[in-house]
């Protein structure tokens, strides 16, 4: 009894027990340095990291609220290394803070609600992870103590947050009311598609679409993304979006079944107008967290066809895609937290001739854009081809065209910043960018990932035999 | 022979390009590289032709294929035939010629030649592709290259033109996906679906299906081979980037979009070819004439030579256009003739402006007494351009053409008629520019202190030269690699005619 809690629930007590170690370092007597807090805190992410791949196993615990597999399994394991990439990468500036066990906890916390979500089998354990993993992201977002750009982006972010949930729990609620039952499981069998049903839908999409930025759910992000420190926006562009992604694609397969006709409609205009306004908006951006911010919206449209593909190769695509997208978005916003943590310029006309002082971290920078763009041999050129292959299946070429013109859009605003870097001449360009080894080792790690995920099938393959 | 060599010869060599040390060992690599790729080249050239002389008269030789995404069915499948074997060899000449060309490019030189040879592994990687996955990834591997080749080494308003040449061909690109899209989801080998070339060809697609998806992928890939009205990224595009590039781009990317028509549009879907073929003739037509007029206007070298590339691939379009054996070998020739040609066309360009630093007709003259080599070759560019006997640019053309006067409808004939029209208009810019800038007086008395061609130059030139003239006089060479590839074509062709 006690075995199976343990091993079921092994990487959410896992990462409980940093918190608590992270708690005691913090009231304990000693006093530690920053340098060593940080190192402290990669060391056990890592072992967090590592201890997810042992002993994996099914399952399901608290009378079917919480489940495990082995997809589910490795779908945390992508949360736990971009959260490891993204504490790598955040060193420069957290060695400076004031709080930094405190960051660990928070960030902890919202990763512990994220793993909850990603397991509940029952509406109300996933929207008790929902609140778990959002309030600490908007004390997160705060974090830039000094600024009040990121008390304004908390703020933001936690009202419509709680606006947005408050839709979700109205639509659970009436889901309750319709059939009488919160289980994943019964819910997929009792549904079925009438008005009252697709409009609880329909607020549920509402709750999830602003946690993904879909559009017109996306208000919040460029605010929020460029008040918020660079770590914490990275967090929220890539692992939150993440794991609500893999909830969507869950639910939406597993549960909404009956619903198919009108949720693939839904996700069809969903999916347009957010690749359409994210690109529209990403091209006229100067700061390069908003610019990665709307361009992330757009990303998340494509992602969104992925899923109407409503097969195994769908939510394989959308999982494939969610770990090149780590490395990817990673990979830039580490150059970018890196370069703004040394010299605090955030514009993309402060990166004009960056490749004359900066060559290394340029073509960290230009692999992290191709990948983004779809450009091969990257790896997002395999992701993006594979989401509106799993689109396609479904027949509706339509999507497919604006999805690849929408495609050449959004090269269009990645160009430019390459063309700053490596084409435009500066009177000021960025001065050689020092670094230790921690963000060096995340750069790494992101780089590799964008060139090997993609040229060899492993990943994908992996991912698609334990969606099937 | 193992083919997938075409594909690691240039990567090693652009790897290894990037830890050396200065403008000496790089471009020493980097020539070392592209020459070696020759020599292989001709290698599989000749254990080609010792394979089909033996007997093996099976579509394509030297076949493997590597299971790559098994759930999608995508494989790593390399294959080729004549065709192919010609588009490789061209490929090879320009490569080295461009390398040769570019000795001198002092400015991260590294980075440049590096760009350079990863450019040209991708257009090896689109000949010998069978799967048409594999295809689209190196169809795709080139165009970043290609903008940061025009954007940093460039000349004029080069930002702008990468840009739009990034943009315009990534359209293609995405036309081209949705028409593959289409096609894999719409075969279906054991309950799945295929990628595959010669599956695909092997079966029997619905015509409307067809339909559907023939202009995605025809436009898509007509674009990258300046299909009209899709052709305003060749002017700038071309003339804006450093010699190399444009040889490349004009030599061998837009031989892509060619390739990529005959092989993946019209062979695969050889009914909707057939109905389309009207308003293909009617585009090629076009963008003859047009691209001729249009050069008669312009006042730049490069841009002469580029709208000129726009009209000369517009019979490359009106060959496949007219769906017969002739006329699909005449625009296979006229692929590799006018690679080879605009190639050489380019390096004495950029050779005339690394001297005198411009690119004007009117700024220049009388070049032939200071630069002999140079404007002999310039001449033969231009002789070949416009179809002189004893060169390849004839051999193509007249095949075309003979090839589109075999139908003998009114509308084939006219659009014949009006194709070899466009060739006086081809002589009077190309005759115009050679009399000014090369006979003619001296204008600008600074030019006569100007110096010839270098080894390098004439090397590069020499290859180029060797490869027009081969074709030029012994051109059942060429008709010979590439007639079973364009039987097969025509076969599946036939097999809708005869349905």
């Amino acid at each position: 009894m006690l075995n199976d809690f343990l091993l079921l629930m092994k990487q959410e007590l896992v990462i409980t027990i940093i918190i608590f170690i992270l708690l005691f370092v913090k009231l304990g007597k000693k006093d530690w340095q920053n340098q060593s807090l940080i190192r402290f805190a990669n060391i056990l992410l890592f072992i967090n990291l590592v201890s997810g791949f042992l002993f994996p196993c099914n399952g399901t615990l608290f009378g079917d609220m919480f489940r495990t597999s082995e997809l589910l399994i490795f779908e945390k394991n992508l949360l736990n290394l971009g959260t490891l990439i993204i504490s790598l990468q955040s060193y420069n500036w957290l060695k400076e803070h004031r709080h930094v066990p405190e960051f660990y906890m928070l960030l902890l916390s919202t990763l512990l609600g994220m793993f909850f979500m990603i397991s509940s089998s029952n509406l109300l354990m996933f929207y008790l992870a929902l609140e778990l993993s959002t309030i600490p992201l908007a004390a997160l977002a705060n974090f830039d103590l000094e600024k009040r750009r990121s008390s304004e982006a908390a703020f933001k972010m936690i009202i419509s947050s709680a606006f947005s949930s408050g839709l979700l729990l109205f639509g659970i609620s009436l889901v309750y009311g319709a059939t009488g039952t919160l289980n994943f499981a019964e819910l997929s069998t009792t549904l079925i598609a009438n008005p009252l049903n697709i409009f609880s839908f329909i607020l549920l999409i509402a709750g999830f679409g602003f946690k993904i930025s879909a559009v017109p759910f996306h208000l919040w992000t460029a605010d929020v993304y460029e008040g918020s420190p660079v770590a914490v926006t990275s967090y929220l562009s890539v692992i939150s979006k993440g794991a609500i992604l893999f909830v969507l694609v869950s639910v939406l397969y597993n549960v909404f079944t009956p619903l198919n006709e009108s949720w693939y409609n839904m996700l069809f205009l969903l999916s347009v107008l957010t690749m359409l306004i994210g690109n529209l908006f990403a091209l006229r951006q100067q700061n390069m967290k908003r610019f990665l911010a709307f361009s992330s919206i757009a990303q998340v449209g494509f992602i969104l066809i992925g899923i109407t593909g409503q097969s195994a190769e769908g939510s394989a695509s959308v999982i494939y895609f969610i770990l090149i997208y780590i490395f990817s978005n990673l990979a830039a916003f580490g150059v970018i937290n890196l370069v703004s943590a040394v010299t605090g310029r955030e514009n993309v006309d402060d990166y004009r001739g960056f490749y004359k002082n900066n060559k290394t971290l340029a073509w960290v920078l230009a692999i992290a854009l191709f990948s983004l763009g779809g450009i091969p041999p990257t790896a997002g050129f395999f992701g993006k081809f594979f989401l509106l292959l799993a689109g396609a299946g479904k027949g509706n070429y339509l999507l497919i065209t604006i999805a690849s013109l929408n495609m050449v859009i959004s090269l269009y605003y990645y160009l430019r910043v390459i063309k700053a870097m490596f084409m435009d001449g500066n009177d000021n360009p960025i001065e050689p960018v020092k670094t230790g080894w921690s963000p060096k080792i995340a750069m790494a790690i992101c780089v590799g990932g964008i060139i090997i995920t993609g040229l060899t099938s492993g990943a994908y393959n992996y991912i698609h035999s334990l969606v099937r | 022979m193992n083919l997938s060599l075409l594909i690691l010869i240039p990567l090693l060599t652009a790897l290894a390009i990037l830890p050396a040390k200065g403008l000496k060992q790089v471009r020493a690599i980097a020539l070392l590289g592209s020459a070696a790729q020759l020599i292989l080249c001709f290698a599989l050239f000749y254990f080609y032709q010792q394979q089909r002389a033996g007997g093996d008269a099976s579509g394509f030789l030297f076949e493997t294929s590597y299971t790559w995404y098994a759930p999608l069915n995508i494989n790593y499948h390399v294959g080729v035939d004549g065709i192919s074997i010609a588009m490789i060899l061209l490929t090879a000449f320009v490569v080295m010629a461009g390398v040769l060309v570019s000795w001198k490019v002092e400015r991260l030189s590294k980075e440049f030649f590096f760009l350079l040879i990863f450019l040209s592994l991708g257009a090896y990687g689109f000949f010998i592709a069978l799967d048409l996955f594999t295809l689209f990834f190196f169809l795709e591997v080139a165009v970043i290259p290609k903008f940061l080749l025009i954007g940093i080494w460039g000349s004029g308003k080069k930002e702008y033109s990468a840009m739009k040449l990034a943009l315009m061909l990534m359209g293609g690109s995405a036309l081209v996906f949705v028409g593959l899209a289409g096609l894999y989801f719409n075969t279906d080998v054991n309950g799945a679906h295929s990628f595959d070339i010669l599956q695909i060809a092997g079966m029997n697609i619905p015509v409307e299906v067809q339909k559907l998806f023939f202009p995605f992928a025809f436009l898509g890939f007509g674009i990258f081979t300046a299909l009209f009205p899709f052709h305003t990224w060749v002017p700038d595009g071309h003339s804006s980037a450093p010699t190399a590039a444009s040889m490349f781009l004009a030599g061998i990317s837009m031989k892509l979009g060619g390739y990529g028509c005959l092989r993946v549009a019209t062979y695969l879907m050889p009914d909707a070819a057939q109905q389309y073929s009207t308003i293909i003739i009617v585009l090629a037509c076009i963008a003859i004439l047009y691209g001729a007029f249009a050069t008669m206007m312009q006042t730049d070298l490069k841009y002469i030579n580029a709208y000129s590339s726009v009209s000369h691939c517009g019979f490359v379009l009106l060959g496949i256009g007219m769906l017969t054996k002739t006329a699909i070998n005449g625009a296979v020739m006229q692929m590799v003739s006018h690679g080879l040609m605009t190639a050489l066309f380019f390096a004495v360009i950029g050779m005339i402006y690394d001297r005198t630093h411009t690119r004007q007709v009117a700024q220049l003259g009388g070049l032939m007494k200071m630069m002999p080599f140079i404007s002999t070759v310039f001449v033969i560019a231009g002789l070949c351009s416009l179809g002189l006997p004893g060169f390849s640019g004839f051999v193509a053309e007249v095949t075309v053409f003979m090839g589109s006067w075999e139908k003998a409808d009114a509308f084939y004939r006219i659009a014949t008629i009006i194709a070899c029209a466009s060739i006086v208009v081809t002589a009077v810019y190309i005759l115009r520019a050679a009399g000014k800038a090369i006979m003619g007086p001296i204008i600008n008395n600074e030019h006569l202190s100007l110096g010839d061609a270098g080894w390098n130059e004439r090397l590069a030139a020499g290859l180029l030269i060797a490869g027009i003239v081969v074709i030029g006089i012994v051109p059942f060479l060429l008709k010979d690699l590439i007639n079973p590839g364009t039987e097969v074509i025509i076969q599946k062709l036939a097999g809708f005619v005869n349905k």
